[in-house]
């Protein structure tokens, strides 16, 4: 019985190794998880955002409509009688407005009652007269059932976003709007219709009325700008780098100077452009030819970085084909190099592209953030940008602007994703392994 | 007509001038390519680019420097009296002309002198697009007929076309360091206009932020003090909220994707949280605004704690969240760099994955992710979008994350959006603020780069 005492020893390091074992174990999986939950964080936030972002948006596509009887009275519209287009176009459309919500809403008699009546409804229905006069003179004199948009207090009302059951002062809408409204709502007059409103206008101090076409061309503008800039640039300076540049220190200085360039705040070339482009060429401030050309200088670091990967990744045996075939170098490198090098440059551009369309820092400092109710009309027009728009409503104390921000945002990562999907694509298309 | 017309009829003309050489120098050869020194196409080539670079080169130029010239030709055209103004109340009266001349609505009824001035400045812009036409129009013609003139079956057109495709390649290239000269001259000649009305000791060490300069000389709480002591302390605070949560969660789910996650798993995942890093940062600055900065607010009330809307707690978790991407994508590519024979040689010492991690892995990997970290930090510290729309415009010297601080890029924003006067200290301030962001941004990415590249020659 020598060994009793060994196998005892054996028995307790066993033991004591297996609670060693199972904590070491233990710790595997304990630090499993720690990476697991932090995936699951990021992921999670990422949910929330999106849905954050959508649950708010997804309202600002549908607005409320509600069916007034419009009388056009003549003796406003058309006083001496005659239909010349001229004098119908100046008709006092607002009186017989008036006139037409004092039949409609009692108790709109009142001074008080008249201006809630007429913020029942968006402040262009007397242009939609206007419209329906100059289109058919025949229709003065003669009450019509229009179907009209409400004011954006009334269509958050209509959604529900406005707490009915709430104190009146703590409302927007008063009882005396929301009496109306609920008779409205009982004679089945009020529908809820897809927002054209929002594709097809631009910026407007009525939220009923703002809509982000503006926005939407001028960020177009911008990215032309962009895109005829920075490309044609990217590729030559990526080629001259890969292909021509000589190793020595200035080659080297442009290879650490635009991998730092893609490092450099935003901003920061906000300021380069206020200060260059603005203060001493004097260019238009709030112009997309001027906001495209600093993001053209932004996005450059990105494309020329992609087409440089793309032109390193097609393999030596190529160029030393077409030099042994007697080709000089330039027409090696654009008969053969930049062709199977395309795909890859094409979709490091369209990834700047969608960085550029996403960016509005440098744009605020270059004065593309004013308030600007037109839709440009060219590269030098007063203009803002998608991203710009974004930041314009988001301060904008309405309820119902912040519906519209968060529909814009779903319009701009439409863009984004399409974009994205687009590199993706062209990336798996024309991938190739040598 | 307009100067996108002009461009384009210089680009038919090029168009036309690269068939004629074409066919010049097949003509000369009598029809046979043999009997030319270079491809038909480079005579048309040489032809076409005669045409079309010089002129542009001077329509750029020109439509560069037109609007400041006419600018001062109009001033120098200004009685005396007027020009004896002020800058800033020259530009208010320059921009009235234009908006003038433009057709829009003044402010007041314009005064004769105004008008004249504004008819004057029609007659010059005018006279400058016309004379702009002409000089492009005369350079593009003689240059169709100077490549004209050169070509013979002889002339050795290739080596010239490249040459010049050379000298474009070159200038391409070196637009990227005309950029950062351009960068650096900006700011560098804003913040000396700067450091000549404050002493940059204030600047840097000064503890009172409040660039509200006096309009009248008697006006109440408007000193213009200009100590960015504060701004810093802010940005600082920010960037460290925001690094407390990209740091760990980036890392963790690098760790996670390189060593543990099944491709399958890497396949999905990892795209998706590349979208964080797509997602515009004005989203991220609204989603800060409207979900998480209430919800830290009322999870702090319930607790009975007091956090400001704009704090910078809110700030800096969003801001973290927009970060985490780049921490992990650039740590998983360093943590896949690290050489199979390390993890191969841990686990035959039989250590457990983690134990491989922790000990073999993160300590290869460290200097790589210490680059990446700074990397992200240097993001952290130039982002805009979020803390415009997230945190305070009021500099507070706090180190108190529920409070609302400023950051550097705020101050540079609030400072610059709508005003157009440059003459002030309030507005030069914002290119000395821009002057210190990009002198920290820059030695950060100059070590975090030089550390990476070092770590990727090592295991290369």
């Amino acid at each position: 019985m020598t060994d009793t005492p060994v196998n005892d020893g054996a028995l307790r390091a066993k033991v004591r190794d297996d609670a060693l074992v199972r904590k070491r174990y233990r710790a595997e999986r304990r630090f499993r998880a720690y990476g697991l939950a932090a995936i699951m964080a990021a992921l999670g936030v990422l949910t929330v955002l999106i849905f954050s972002i959508v649950s708010a948006g997804l309202p600002a596509f549908t607005t409320t409509q509600v069916a007034l009887n419009l009388n056009f009275d003549a003796g406003d519209i058309d006083p001496d009688g005659s239909t010349d287009p001229e004098k119908l176009a100046n008709g006092n459309y607002r009186g017989a407005l008036l006139k037409s919500l004092r039949a409609e809403f009692p108790g709109a008699e009142t001074r008080k009652g008249r201006r809630d009546a007429i913020n029942m409804i968006s402040n262009e229905v007397s242009f939609v007269m206007r419209d329906m006069v100059l289109a058919d003179p025949s229709i003065i004199g003669t009450t019509q059932v229009v179907w009209v948009k409400s004011s954006a207090d009334i269509d958050q009302l209509a959604k529900g976003s406005i707490d009915r059951t709430l104190p009146e002062s703590d409302r927007r809408v008063n009882n005396r709007q929301l009496g109306w409204f609920e008779t409205l709502e009982r004679e089945d007059r009020v529908k809820t219709t897809f927002n054209t409103t929002f594709f097809t206008t631009a910026d407007s101090r009525e939220p009923e009325q703002a809509g982000i076409l503006g926005a939407v061309v001028g960020s177009a503008l911008t990215l032309v700008v962009t895109l005829l800039l920075s490309f044609p640039v990217g590729v030559m300076s990526a080629v001259y780098l890969e292909e021509f540049a000589p190793k020595n220190r200035w080659t080297d200085l442009i290879e650490v100077n635009i991998n730092n360039l893609a490092a450099v705040p935003s901003i920061v070339f906000g300021l380069l452009g206020l200060a260059v482009f603005l203060n001493f060429f004097a260019l238009p401030r709030s112009a997309p030819v001027v906001g495209g050309m600093v993001l053209a200088l932004m996005t450059l670091p990105t494309i020329i970085i992609a087409s440089r990967a793309a032109l390193k990744a097609v393999p030596p045996s190529i160029r030393e084909a077409g030099l042994g075939m007697g080709a000089s170098r330039l027409q090696t490198v654009t008969h053969h190099v930049l062709p199977l090098a395309i795909p890859g440059i094409l979709t490091g551009t369209i990834i700047g592209m969608a960085q550029a369309l996403g960016e509005t820092a440098p744009l605020l400092m270059i004065g593309m953030v004013a308030f600007i109710v037109d839709i440009p009309q060219s590269f030098t027009d007063p203009a803002t940008v998608l991203p710009v728009q974004v930041f314009l409503w988001a301060d904008a104390p309405e309820r119902a602007f912040v519906e519209r921000t968060s529909a814009a945002i779903m319009v701009l990562l439409a863009f984004l994703i399409t974009m994205n999907l687009f590199a993706v694509m062209l990336r798996k298309k024309f991938e190739r392994r040598w | 007509m307009n100067s996108l017309l002009l461009i384009a009829i210089l680009l038919v003309l090029s168009a036309i001038g690269y068939q004629v050489g074409r066919k010049r120098a097949l003509a000369g050869a009598g029809g046979q390519i043999s009997g030319l020194h270079s491809l038909p196409s480079y005579y048309g080539s040489y032809v076409a680019l005669w045409c079309a670079l010089p002129a542009l080169l001077v329509i750029g130029l020109w439509l560069g420097l037109q609007s400041g010239i006419v600018d001062s030709l109009l001033i120098s055209g200004l009685p005396a009296s007027v020009q004896a103004l002020s800058e800033g109340q020259l530009n208010l009266l320059l921009s009235d002309i234009r908006n003038l001349a433009a057709g829009d609505i003044t402010s007041k009824t314009p005064d004769p002198m105004v008008l004249a001035a504004a008819e004057r400045y029609n007659d010059l812009r005018s006279t400058g697009f016309a004379a702009m036409v002409v000089v492009g129009l005369a350079l593009g013609i003689a240059g169709f007929f100077i490549g004209w003139r050169a070509i013979n079956p002889s002339f050795r057109a290739r080596p010239r076309v490249e040459r010049i495709v050379h000298w474009l390649l070159i200038i391409a290239s070196a637009i990227a360091i005309l950029t950062t000269i351009g960068i650096v001259l900006s700011l560098l000649f804003e913040s000396i206009r700067f450091f000549n009305r404050v002493s940059p000791v204030e600047f840097l060490f000064g503890l009172n932020w409040s660039p509200q300069t006096a309009l009248r000389a008697d006006q109440v709480g408007a000193t213009g003090a200009f100590g960015a002591v504060p701004i810093f302390a802010g940005t600082f605070l920010i960037t460290i909220i925001a690094m407390l949560v990209a740091v760990p969660i980036g890392l963790f789910s690098a760790i996670y994707m390189a060593e543990y996650a099944s491709p399958k798993f890497r396949a999905i995942v990892k795209p998706i949280l590349e979208i964080l890093a797509g997602i515009p940062t004005v989203v991220y600055g609204f989603f800060a605004a409207l979900t998480i900065a209430p919800f830290f607010r009322g999870f702090g009330e319930s607790i009975g704690l007091d956090v400001a809307s704009e704090s910078a707690l809110a700030a800096g978790v969003v801001m973290g969240i927009m970060i985490i991407p780049f921490v992990s994508s650039l740590s998983d590519d360093v943590i896949n760099a690290v050489p199979q024979s390390l993890r191969d040689g841990s686990f035959a010492m039989g250590a457990t994955h983690s134990e491989t991690i922790r000990q073999v892995i993160i300590p290869a990997a460290l200097p790589g992710i210490v680059g990446s970290v700074l990397l992200a930090t240097s993001r952290a510290i130039g982002e805009t979008m979020i803390v415009v729309m997230a945190a305070g415009l009021a500099a507070n010297l706090s180190a108190n994350p529920l409070e609302a601080v400023t950051t550097v890029t705020v101050q540079i924003v609030t400072l610059l959006v709508g005003d157009q006067e440059f003459d002030s200290a309030k507005t030069l301030a914002a290119f000395a603020l821009g002057l210190v962001l990009f002198t920290i941004t820059l030695c950060l990415n100059v070590i975090a780069l030089t550390v990476v590249r070092k770590y990727r020659e090592k295991y290369d």
